[in-house]
């Protein structure tokens, strides 16, 4: 995004609304009841993409706020992650679920699945510290 | 039991439901500065936290870690860390040191230290640290919205009022878990009625939550709760990553997520492990920021009372929404559950939070009567509306609610009801009957409105679930039923999450979908002048309550008929042991006509009269012109009375007895509240008057007394002292007269 300025871009739906697209290519200009009458816009349109979360992103980095730019950047990798997939590792994730085998296989598939190598960062951060307080099934 | 009377009153006073206890530190049952919390401390080698606040990394629990590894900013650190608590704090306070400097410095200081730093501050100086360190330029606020029987129809009543009253986020919650999608879309429904923009939220158990975000019917979500303690975390069934996965995911739905902690909690679990309640808090604090929250709902919250039954609990409860926000957080701040049996404990409470102003208020004002709120009660509720409306007034604050009229609450209630019976017709639910309707936009609570059969409502429901129905579904059902405006609104909350705008911290939408954050609308209050400030349209807007009143309204107009009297000239000195002189303001049968309780005042002078001849006096009427005062009224008529006694009786009705050789702000008896005041009261005023004047022993006129009458009449008291001053004619002589 090359001409996308985080300092003065922001609100990008209000500034930059020809930076945001759906999932499927389509315009945030393109999302109005007018399309919704016509059949124009697909289920499942109204949700954001790994792109504009990465400029929210920058966004709040630019704002000197790292752990929620940190979050935003998870949240992309997570934005192509399917429902199921997310309710499953969030439960992997709570206290007493997972061997650390079961984390250590969850890190791999998010890093091979999902291109989500932040998110598999969290997963073995968690396995070490489950390990380390006796919080592994 | 005691003997005392006094002591029994008191005792009667709902504080005596309360326990108020002494600390007890062992089972957490301390404020603030708990003996047991650790020394603040900070070891860094080659870039890695070895140890942290009286523990070794290999000691560290689950925060502990989460925290090193991801919540402090090991530059900052170095730089802060080592200064005195006290120079850290004076930089709280000090207004020339900016909020995102603060915010920075925050990033280095570990829980240990955050804690004893804000401990250094009074309340005074928390308040002004927190006006400083709010996230977002303008204060808001938030509602809860729930009823006992899950009444769809009442629940979008309600939401549509409370967006319409300027709450900028509304949740509910559910008695029944098989409602929550029904509860969804109706405050979905409501909402967007009441102003589009508004954000949603329904609080049901984590993956329920989840679901309801990704099918958006929600936008936000502050159900992510985490405690001070391991032991009570595991208890909770998270840990810091779970959580911080939950947040990443919340985001990657472009849903906007806000943690919750609070004081107590870890005592009331049994795990505070003999720690302060600000020092676990600043732990939930540190965390939450490490997990890249955007913000946090905290301030005791469902265990508020717990905090207040121990010394400092209400200060405690301020330094830790003010710690939330020196970490960058958007705050919350509590004011949600009821905090105390007392009215004056709570909104003593509330204060803190009232006047400095945070990005919520309260973390939920019950819109609804206590009896339906399903979050612990509503601290403040429906019922307090005008009460919070008028403080905003009075101390000329913005504390996120606006004024409503009655009729246009009463519109918005009905589209709502009715939008939502229409969407629940189009989806194929079951029927929101017409009485249903009409009994949500107008009845008081849940009670008043028809059942429902609930069998039918949860199986519906969970067709939501299972059909993965959508808030696109809904709008598209609400443009069916030519809900046009609505079906718009329902799609522009979709389109929200799209563009993701409202994951920046202390996000809220604004008019015109214009989405307002610490980004683009940050806090830069730098002193006098600068900030948000109540003023101009929006001053205008808090100040125009639906029951304020045209003071020209209140007193009566001035009359130009004829007054009923003869007047007979310059009164002159009278003569005679048994004269009584009564002496009227300038406008007293001129331009008024009656006191401030309604007497007519030719039945006022009859009364006086009447009670001066009764007891053997002699009557004499004169109007003194030169003055509106009552004692100068008095004393001018009883110079002019042969006996040296005169009455003075204003037109709003006050009246003295007085005496020729007293001094003017001397006097024999006064009548100062006019609005007790009857005709038997001016007949024995007469008397005295009279009884004066012939020497003879009499006993006062006992005289009513009502402490409220002064707040009650003070302004109509204004309007007519006003209208009696516009008369006084400067030196003019008084005038006798008589009445036709």
């Amino acid at each position: 995004m090359a001409d996308f300025d985080p300092r003065t871009d922001y609100p990008i739906g209000t500034r930059r609304p020809d930076l945001v697209r759906t999932p499927g290519g389509m315009a945030l200009t393109d999302l109005t009841l007018e399309q919704l009458r016509r059949g124009a816009i697909p289920d499942d349109e109204f949700r954001t993409t790994p792109e504009t979360l990465r400029m929210q992103a920058e966004v709040a980095r630019t704002a000197r706020r790292d752990q929620l730019a940190d979050n935003l950047d998870r949240a992309a990798e997570l934005a192509k992650v399917p429902n199921p997939v997310i309710l499953e590792i969030y439960t992997a994730l709570r206290p007493g679920r997972s061997s650390l085998e079961d984390l250590e296989q969850w890190a791999r598939r998010l890093e091979t699945d999902y291109d989500a190598p932040a998110i598999a960062g969290l997963v073995r951060e968690a396995a070490a510290a489950y390990a380390a307080r006796g919080l592994l099934a | 039991m005691t003997d005392s009377a006094r002591a029994r009153a008191r005792l009667n006073r709902n504080l005596s439901l309360e326990t108020i206890i002494e600390p007890q530190p062992d089972l957490g049952l301390v404020t603030m500065n708990g003996p047991n919390d650790p020394e603040p401390g900070l070891t860094i080698v080659d870039g890695t936290i070895t140890a942290m606040d009286g523990k070794t990394a290999d000691e560290f629990d689950l925060i502990d870690r989460f925290v090193s590894l991801r919540g402090i900013d090991l530059e900052v650190a170095n730089e802060v860390m080592h200064l005195s608590d006290d120079e850290i704090a004076l930089r709280l306070v000090d207004v020339s040191a900016s909020r995102d400097e603060l915010v920075r410095l925050s990033g280095g200081l570990t829980p240990a230290k955050l804690a004893r730093v804000v401990g250094r501050l009074d309340p005074v100086e928390m308040m002004f640290a927190l006006k400083k360190l709010r996230a977002r330029r303008r204060p808001a606020n938030q509602a809860h919205v729930t009823n006992r029987k899950e009444s769809p129809a009442l629940l979008a009543a309600d939401a549509a009022e409370a967006a319409a009253r300027g709450f900028a986020e509304i949740e509910t919650t559910v008695g029944v878990a098989r409602y929550a999608p029904f509860n969804a879309i109706a405050l979905l429904v409501g909402s967007q009625v009441g102003r589009p923009g508004v954000l949603t939220q329904c609080a049901v158990e984590e993956k329920r939550n989840l679901e309801l975000g990704m099918q958006g019917l929600t936008t936000y979500s502050e159900t992510l709760s985490v405690y001070g303690t391991d032991a009570a975390m595991v208890d909770g069934d998270d840990t810091p990553w779970s959580k911080a996965f939950l947040a990443s995911a919340y985001a990657s739905r472009g849903i906007k997520v806000r943690f919750t902690s609070g004081s107590g909690s870890e005592a009331l679990m049994g795990h505070a492990e003999g720690c302060s309640m600000l020092y676990l808090e600043a732990r939930c604090l540190a965390l939450i920021r490490a997990t890249g929250s955007q913000g946090v709902q905290n301030g005791g919250i469902s265990t508020v009372a717990l905090p207040l039954s121990l010394p400092g609990g209400t200060k405690a409860i301020l330094a830790e929404n003010l710690v939330a926000a020196w970490l960058g957080l958007e705050v919350a701040s509590g004011n949600d559950a009821i905090a105390s049996h007392s009215p004056i404990r709570r909104t003593a409470k509330l204060m803190g939070q009232f006047l400095p102003g945070t990005d919520f208020v309260t973390s939920g004002y019950s819109a609804v009567p206590k009896y339906d709120n399903m979050f612990g009660g509503g601290n403040y509720d429906a019922d307090d509306l005008d009460e919070w409306t008028t403080i905003q007034r009075d101390w000329q604050v913005d504390a996120g609610i606006e004024p409503l009229d009655e009729a246009q609450a009463l519109a918005v209630r009905k589209q709502a009801a009715g939008a939502v019976q229409a969407v629940f017709r189009h989806l194929s639910f079951p029927e929101i009957t017409d009485e249903e309707v009409a009994a949500a936009v107008v009845g008081y609570d849940s009670r008043d409105v028809p059942d429902r059969d609930r069998a039918a409502d949860v199986d519906a429901a969970d067709l939501v679930f299972a059909e993965e129905l959508t808030g696109v579904d809904v709008a598209r059902a609400l443009d069916i039923a030519g809900y046009t405006a609505v079906a718009e609104a329902v799609l522009g909350m979709q389109r929200l999450r799209v563009s993701a705008d409202y994951l920046q911290t202390s996000a809220i939408v604004g008019d015109d979908w214009r989405v307002e954050s610490a980004v683009n609308d940050p806090n830069e209050y730098t002193g006098p002048g600068t900030g948000y400030r109540l003023e101009g349209e929006r001053w205008e807007k808090l100040q125009s309550l639906p029951h304020r009143l045209d003071p020209g309204t209140l007193a009566p107009a001035a009359t130009n008929q004829t007054a009923p009297i003869t007047v007979l000239g310059d009164a002159g000195q009278g003569a005679g042991r048994d004269e009584v002189v009564i002496g009227v303001g300038p406008a007293f049968l001129g331009t008024l006509r009656a006191t401030i309780n309604g007497l007519e005042h030719e039945a006022v002078i009859g009364a006086l009269v009447d009670g001066v001849r009764t007891a053997g006096g002699r009557p004499r009427l004169v109007r003194v012109r030169r003055t509106s005062d009552v004692a100068f009224i008095a004393h001018d008529a009883a110079r002019l009375s042969g006996s040296g006694i005169g009455v003075g009786v204003q037109s709003k009705g006050t009246a003295v007895i007085h005496r020729a050789d007293l001094e003017p702000l001397d006097n024999l008896e006064l009548f100062s509240m006019a609005p007790v005041l009857t005709l038997d009261s001016y007949r024995a005023i007469g008397g005295n008057a009279a009884a004066y004047a012939l020497g003879l022993r009499t006993s006062p006129v006992p005289a009513e007394l009502d402490n409220y009458a002064r707040v009650k009449h003070i302004v109509q008291t204004a309007l007519l002292h006003a209208r009696e001053t516009a008369d006084v004619e400067e030196n003019a002589a008084p005038i006798e007269f008589t009445l036709r």
